[in-house]
C-alpha cells in the first residue's frame, strides 16, 4: 500500500520535473532544429543540411571571437581562482568583525547589475586614459569572476576539519608544504566548481565586455550584433556546437569529482 | 601565521573594479553635460513621464521572481527527494541551459511565439484562430521566467539537500502528517535558499534588457532598456549614470531587507 | 607568505596599469557596420598588398562615436554616416585625406563627390548611399501606397514597424508635415512628437524595432516596416510580395562615408584600404553582397534591368532630389533627446 502511493508520487513527481525540463528544453531544441535548416528565414523549413556548420568555420570573425573569447576566459579563469581561492583562505582566517565586512564586499559584484558594472568600468578606464582592449577586458572578466570563486571555495573551507593544517605542521610540513599538500586537497572540489562557474561566466558575458572592450570582440558581442540584425543559422550552428561542448565539459567534470553545487 | 593577508590580492581587486568605478558612475549622475553638480538626472526618473518605466520594471520582476518560485521550488524539492536524488544528471539538465546565450534561447523563445511561429502554426493546422503572443506583457515575463528560473532552483535545491533526511524521518515518527512535515519541518529550513533565490531572480529581472525587445517589439520598455539607450542610442552618459545608480540603490535595499529575514546570513550563496 | 602575498598584490596592480602588454600584431583595424562587406573583397585586399585586416562592428552611429573616444588611437578605417562626418569633422577627430593617393576616387559618381556635409571629400569617401522609406506587404495591403501618411492611418493600426533610430524616426515625421528633416525649430520638434506620440497611443504602431524590422518584414510578421533601402532589397529578395516605398513628401538620403581617425597609427595604409573599396569590381562585389546603393559610377551604370527597376536600388533622380541629407543639428541635440524620450515613454 505504501510502495503503491510512493510509486504514484514517483510518476507525479517525475511527470512535473519532465515538464520543467521540456520548458526549458524547447527553444534549444528549436534551435537545433534551425541550425540545420537549409532556409535563411525561421519560418519556413526547406530541407536538411550541414552548411551553416561548414560556413561557421569559415567565417573569420567568429573564429576570431572564438579566440578572444577562449582567450579571455581561459586567463581570467586562471587569475579568478588563484585569488580567489587565496582570497577564500585569508577570510576564513579572519576575525569575524573583517570576515563579515569582506564577505557584503563580495556581494556588491554579484548584486551589481551587470550594466551598471560594464558602464562603470568603462567610465573609470577612459577616465585614468587605459585605453580599452583585451587587457581591460581580462581586468573585468577577473573582478566578475572572483566572487564565484570565492563563494564556492568558503563553504568548503567551513566545512572542513580545522586540525588538518596543525596536524599537517605537527607532521613536520613547511608551512606552504601543509597549505598546498594538506588544505588544496580538501577544498579541491570548491575550486574546480568556482573556476567552472567562472568559466562559463566569462564565456557567456556581453554587457561588461562590450563596455570595457574596444577592438576584440567575443562571441557573445557577435551574437548580440548579428541579434538586431537577424540571426542567421551559423548562430544556431555555432551555440549547438557551443552547447554540446559544455555538456560534455560538465559531464566530464561530473564524472570525476563530482560537481560541488550539486 | 597571519594567513588572512592571503586576502590583500583579492581585496585590492574588489577596490579598484567594483568600488572605484561606481564613484564614477557617482560622479557622472549628479553633473551635467557640462560638469556642474546637479541633481536634475537622478530627479527626473520621478517625473511622472518616466515614473511608469521604474513601476513597470519593478512590477514585471516581482511578477517574475514569484512565478519562478511557485515553479522553482516544488522543482528543486522533488530534485532534492528521496525518488531523484540519486539522478544528478537531472540537476545538471535544469542548469545546463543557464550556460546558454540568452540572446540566442530569447531568440529561439520568439521563434517559437511569433504571428507565424511555432504555436500559431500549430494552431492554424489545428483550425483556432491565431493569437497575438509578440507585444503582450504575458510574452516579456514568459521571457524573464525562462531565463531566471534555473537561479531560483540552484539554490533551493542546496538548502534541501542539505537538509538532514534524519530530522524528516524524526518528524515523520512523531506522527507528524506529511503536509505537516512540510510546512513545519522543510519549508522553515530552507528559507535562506529561498532568499537567495529570490536575490538571484530579482536582481537580473529588475535589470532586464534586449528580452523585452525581442518578445515585445520594444513596445514594452523597462528601465534596462531605457539605461541602454542613454548609453547607446541617446549618447548621454549623465542621465545613464543617474538611472544606474538608482536601479542599484534599488537592487541593493530590496537586497540589504532580503538579509534582514534571513536567519542564516553567514552561509555564502549557493 | 605575507610577503609574497603583498607582492603578488602590487604586480597585479602594476600589471592593471601597464595595460597587461599583449605584443600586438601591426594591423589595420577597420569598424564597420555588422554585415556591411563582402568578406571576399577584405581577403582581396589582404592577398593584394600583404597587409593585414581586422573587421569590427558597430551598430549605431552614436555607438561607434563613444567607442572612438573612448578608444583613441585603435582604429584606422571607419564608416560614419554623413551627419556624423560632419560632426567628427566639427570635433577635429578625422584625419585629412589624401586623394591624390587615391586614383580610384575618380570612380565615384559626380552627384556625390564634394558633399554639404564634407566639402571637398577632404575627411571622407562614399563607402554606399541609399535612401529611407518603408516597405509593405501587397497580400495585407492591396492598395497602392505613397505617403507616409500610412503610418498614422488607423487602418493598419497594429501592423507597423517603426524605427527605433532617433534621427530617423523623428525626421520622417517632420517631412510628414512638411518641414525639414534638419529643423531646429521647437514648434516643429514639437508636432513632430505630438504625432508620433499620437500614434503610440492609438497603437497603431506595433512595436520600434531596428535591424529586425527586415526579418519580420520577410515572416509577415507586420504590414508596413520603416527601413533603409538596402533592408528594403534584402527584404523584398527574400519576399517578393513586399513593396518599397520612398513618400511622395520626401525623406531622407543618406551616405556612409569612409574616414581615418586622426589618430590612427596606419593612415597611408587606411587610405591604400579605402581606395581599394572604390575600384570597380571590388564596389560591385560589395553591391551585390549588400544591396545598398554603390556610389561608384560603373556599378550604377551596369545595373541588370529588373535592378534598375527597383526603387530601392536605383531611386530616380526626381525621388532623389525630394530627399534631404541629415545635418547635424549639434545644438539643437538636447531638443531632439526630449522629444525622442518623449515618445519612446509615451503610452
Amino acid at each position: 500500500m505504501i510502495r503503491k502511493s510512493r510509486g504514484a508520487a514517483r510518476v507525479l513527481k517525475g511527470s512535473y520535473l519532465a515538464l520543467v525540463l521540456a520548458f526549458l528544453y524547447l527553444p534549444i531544441l528549436v534551435m537545433f532544429a534551425l541550425s540545420f535548416n537549409e532556409s535563411v528565414s525561421r519560418a519556413s523549413w526547406t530541407g536538411f543540411t550541414l552548411d551553416w556548420y561548414v560556413q561557421l568555420f569559415h567565417d573569420q570573425n567568429i573564429i576570431n571571437a572564438l579566440k578572444v573569447t577562449l582567450e579571455v576566459a581561459v586567463i581570467a579563469t586562471a587569475a579568478s581562482v588563484v585569488i580567489g581561492t587565496l582570497g577564500a583562505i585569508g577570510m576564513y582566517c579572519m576575525k569575524q568583525g573583517w570576515f563579515n565586512l569582506m564577505a557584503v564586499l563580495s556581494n556588491i559584484p554579484m548584486t551589481m547589475p551587470d550594466m551598471v558594472t560594464g558602464v562603470s568600468l568603462m567610465l573609470m578606464f577612459v577616465f585614468v586614459k587605459v585605453p580599452l582592449g583585451k587587457a581591460t577586458m581580462i581586468m573585468a572578466h577577473i573582478a566578475f569572476d572572483i566572487p564565484y570563486v570565492l563563494l564556492s571555495v568558503l563553504p568548503r573551507l567551513q566545512m572542513m576539519n580545522p586540525n588538518i593544517y596543525e596536524a599537517a605542521l605537527d607532521l613536520g610540513c613547511k608551512p606552504r608544504q601543509a597549505l598546498t599538500k594538506a588544505i588544496v586537497p580538501e577544498i579541491a572540489p570548491g575550486i574546480v566548481t568556482g573556476g567552472l562557474l567562472a568559466f562559463t561566466m566569462s564565456l557567456d558575458d556581453f554587457v561588461i565586455s562590450y563596455f570595457t572592450s574596444n577592438t576584440d570582440q567575443n562571441l557573445a558581442m557577435i551574437v548580440y550584433s548579428a541579434a538586431r540584425l537577424g540571426v542567421k543559422p551559423t548562430m544556431y550552428a555555432l551555440s549547438a556546437l557551443m552547447f554540446v561542448c559544455i555538456l560534455a565539459l560538465l559531464l566530464i567534470v561530473n564524472r570525476r569529482s563530482g560537481l560541488e553545487i550539486l | 601565521m597571519k594567513r588572512q593577508w592571503y586576502a590583500a590580492p583579492y581585496a585590492l581587486w574588489m577596490l579598484l573594479f567594483t568600488l572605484v568605478p561606481l564613484l564614477f558612475v557617482a560622479y557622472y549622475a549628479f553633473t551635467d553635460g557640462s560638469g556642474g553638480f546637479s541633481t536634475d538626472n537622478i530627479l527626473r526618473i520621478f517625473q511622472p513621464g518616466y515614473l511608469p518605466v521604474l513601476l513597470d520594471s519593478l512590477r514585471l520582476s516581482l511578477y517574475c521572481t514569484l512565478i519562478c518560485l511557485l515553479i522553482g521550488y516544488p522543482t528543486a524539492y522533488f530534485l532534492a527527494s528521496r525518488d531523484f536524488s540519486e539522478n544528478k544528471m537531472l540537476v545538471v539538465l535544469i542548469l545546463l541551459p543557464m550556460w546558454m546565450n540568452f540572446l540566442l534561447r530569447t531568440y529561439a523563445m520568439m521563434t517559437i511565439l511569433e504571428n507565424n511561429g511555432l504555436i500559431n502554426m500549430l494552431l492554424e493546422k489545428l483550425g483556432l484562430d491565431k493569437v497575438q503572443f509578440i507585444g503582450t506583457e504575458g510574452a516579456v515575463l514568459l521571457g524573464m521566467v525562462y531565463n531566471f528560473l534555473p537561479f531560483m532552483v540552484l539554490p533551493v535545491y542546496t538548502a534541501l539537500k542539505k537538509l538532514d533526511a534524519r530530522v524528516i524521518e524524526a518528524a515523520e515518527d512523531l506522527g507528524a502528517n506529511p503536509l505537516r512535515v512540510i510546512t513545519r519541518v522543510i519549508v522553515p529550513q530552507s528559507i535562506p535558499g529561498v532568499i537567495s533565490g529570490v536575490t538571484m531572480v530579482f536582481m537580473p529581472a529588475v535589470t532586464t534588457f534586449a528580452i523585452t525587445r525581442l518578445l515585445s517589439n520594444g513596445m514594452i520598455y523597462l528601465m534596462g532598456d531605457m539605461i541602454e539607450e542613454f548609453f547607446i542610442t541617446v549618447n548621454n552618459r549623465n542621465a545613464g549614470s543617474a538611472l544606474s545608480l538608482v536601479m542599484l540603490a534599488l537592487v541593493l535595499i530590496s537586497t540589504l531587507l532580503l538579509r534582514l529575514v534571513n536567519p542564516d546570513t553567514r552561509e555564502g550563496r549557493a | 607568505m605575507k610577503k609574497i602575498a603583498l607582492l603578488l598584490s602590487l604586480l597585479l596592480a602594476l600589471s592593471c596599469f601597464s595595460g597587461f602588454a599583449l605584443a600586438e600584431d601591426v594591423e589595420l583595424t577597420v569598424f564597420n557596420w555588422f554585415d556591411y562587406i563582402d568578406p571576399a573583397t577584405i581577403e582581396m585586399f589582404e592577398e593584394e598588398t600583404g597587409i593585414s585586416v581586422q573587421y569590427v562592428n558597430f551598430t549605431t552611429n552614436e555607438e561607434m562615436y563613444t567607442k572612438l573616444e573612448a578608444g583613441a588611437g585603435s582604429y584606422d578605417v571607419i564608416f560614419p554616416s554623413e551627419y556624423m562626418i560632419e560632426r567628427m569633422v566639427k570635433h577635429d577627430m578625422l584625419a585629412e585625406l589624401d586623394l591624390s593617393a587615391m586614383p580610384n576616387f575618380a570612380n565615384i559618381m559626380d552627384s556625390l563627390k564634394n558633399p554639404s556635409y564634407d566639402p571637398g571629400n577632404a575627411h571622407s569617401v562614399p563607402y554606399m548611399w541609399g535612401t529611407l522609406g518603408y516597405v509593405y506587404n501587397t497580400e495585407m495591403i492591396p492598395e497602392e501606397l505613397t505617403s507616409w501618411s500610412a503610418l498614422f492611418d488607423e487602418k493598419y493600426a497594429g501592423q507597423i514597424l517603426m524605427m527605433n533610430s532617433m534621427r530617423d524616426t523623428i525626421g520622417l515625421a517632420l517631412k510628414y508635415l512638411g518641414y525639414s528633416m534638419n529643423t531646429r525649430d521647437e514648434a516643429e520638434l514639437n508636432a513632430a512628437k505630438d504625432l508620433l506620440v499620437e500614434q503610440k497611443q492609438k497603437h497603431i504602431e506595433a512595436g520600434y524595432l531596428l535591424d529586425e524590422i527586415k526579418d519580420k518584414m520577410i515572416g509577415g510578421e507586420a504590414a508596413i516596416g520603416v527601413v533603409y533601402s538596402g533592408d528594403a532589397q534584402y527584404a523584398i529578395d527574400g519576399n517578393p510580395i513586399l513593396k518599397y516605398v520612398i513618400p511622395e513628401e520626401g525623406s531622407n538620403i543618406w551616405v556612409d562615408g569612409m574616414c581615418v581617425p586622426k589618430d590612427s597609427k596606419h593612415i597611408a595604409e587606411a587610405q591604400q584600404f579605402i581606395d581599394f573599396m572604390c575600384r570597380e569590381d571590388v564596389a560591385a562585389m560589395n553591391f551585390d553582397y549588400i544591396r545598398y546603393c554603390s556610389p561608384i559610377q560603373s556599378v550604377a551604370d551596369n545595373l541588370s534591368p529588373e535592378e534598375a527597376a527597383m526603387p530601392a536600388l536605383n531611386p530616380s533622380n526626381e525621388v532623389a532630389a525630394s530627399c534631404e541629407y541629415f545635418n547635424d543639428v549639434e545644438d539643437a541635440m538636447s531638443l531632439y533627446e526630449n522629444v525622442w524620450m518623449e515618445v519612446r515613454l509615451a503610452r
